[in-house]
């Protein structure tokens, strides 16, 4: 089971040095190749993607409450954006292995995001929406 | 001279797939139906966007039925979904079965949990007077956060289908890959929650 593609091998045993310092338990799994072939990094790694995630979105929801306080819209509107560009940037690398995966997976889905964002771009700019 | 074929073998334990292309058939179909429901949910959050404001002067609009303390907690019940699915990932592919069965069934509690309390929001909001049909915003709400709650709903289902699966002993690490597209799914549902709950909920209305 605990195989790595030859491919990555090196880089997986780099990123295992470096996950087994940052790893608090000895319990905790190292990096390891999934039944898909690629290396998952440890579940240290993935709760503190969980805590960034969780602190952007106490910052998210902090934006909402200031709003009262007199902060320009487009300023919340680009924080907000940024924030939330973060937490998909992070949901979708590390939980979603999309950092540890084939490149085409990546491809796929940005191919597919991609078009949705053209299409609906333009759709609002025909309604004038802007 | 019996040669002894194992009975599901989805791929090479060195992680090679007998396909052309090298990887997962199963796991590259999730991958393009995911980017086909960028498309989906892009054309319901941009309707909702078009839609939000065009209410009349007594209509009741956004800033009338939302509660954004109430929404931020389910937001995060679903984030930490997220991170419970990833340890259902990892314990099922180094072969821990008994942790596998525990984070799936904490996934499916935290979805639960999250589509209940929409259903508490969409009962709140009705009963303040904001129906389906009331005006374009109630609407373009009521169609995208029901669609995504749908999504959640059927992602409950599946890890319920693989909890019982793993009960019945048909959930084995040479089915790791299983689970993981499973994950895939619903990585994206808390991925699209996560613009939803920014455009909808938090952008200045």
């Amino acid at each position: 089971m605990a195989t790595v593609t030859p491919g990555s091998a090196d880089t997986a045993q780099a990123s295992d040095e470096s996950m087994r310092e940052a790893t608090p338990t000895a319990h905790a799994p190292e990096e390891h190749a999934s039944a898909g072939g690629h290396a998952h990094p440890s579940n240290w790694l993935y709760v503190k993607v969980a805590i960034y995630l969780a602190l952007l979105t106490a910052f998210e929801v902090f934006t909402y409450f200031e709003t009262v306080h007199g902060w320009g819209d487009t300023a919340i509107i680009i924080m907000l954006v940024i924030m939330m560009l973060l937490k998909f940037f992070l949901v979708v690398a590390f939980f979603m292995h999309l950092k540890f995966d084939s490149p085409i997976f990546w491809r796929l889905f940005v191919f597919g995001l991609i078009l949705a964002m053209a299409v609906y771009m333009v759709m609002l700019t025909a309604f004038r929406f802007w | 001279m019996t040669a002894e074929a194992p009975a599901h073998t989805p791929e090479h334990h060195d992680g090679e797939h007998h396909t052309s292309t090298g990887l997962s058939n199963e796991k590259l179909a999730m991958w393009v139906f995911l980017g086909s429901e960028c498309l989906l949910f892009g054309g319901l959050i941009s309707t909702y966007m078009f839609n939000k404001g065009r209410i009349g002067p007594d209509d009741v609009g956004p800033n009338d039925v939302f509660d954004i303390p109430f929404t931020s907690v389910s937001s995060f019940v679903l984030l930490m979904s997220s991170l419970t699915m990833v340890f259902a990932v990892s314990s099922i592919a180094r072969g821990d079965l008994r942790g596998n069965r525990i984070w799936l069934a904490t996934t499916a509690a935290l979805g639960a949990t999250f589509v209940a309390g929409q259903v508490y929001e969409f009962t709140a909001f009705y009963s303040e007077g904001l129906g389906f049909t009331t005006n374009l915003f109630g609407s373009a709400f009521y169609a995208l956060t029901g669609f995504h709650g749908a999504h959640v709903t059927i992602g409950i289902v599946m890890l319920m289908s693989l909890l019982v699966m793993s009960m019945r002993g048909n959930l084995g690490p040479e089915r790791a890959e299983t689970v993981e597209i499973i994950g895939l799914y619903w990585h994206f549902v808390d991925v699209v929650w996560i613009v939803i709950f920014t455009i909808v909920y938090l952008f200045p209305q």
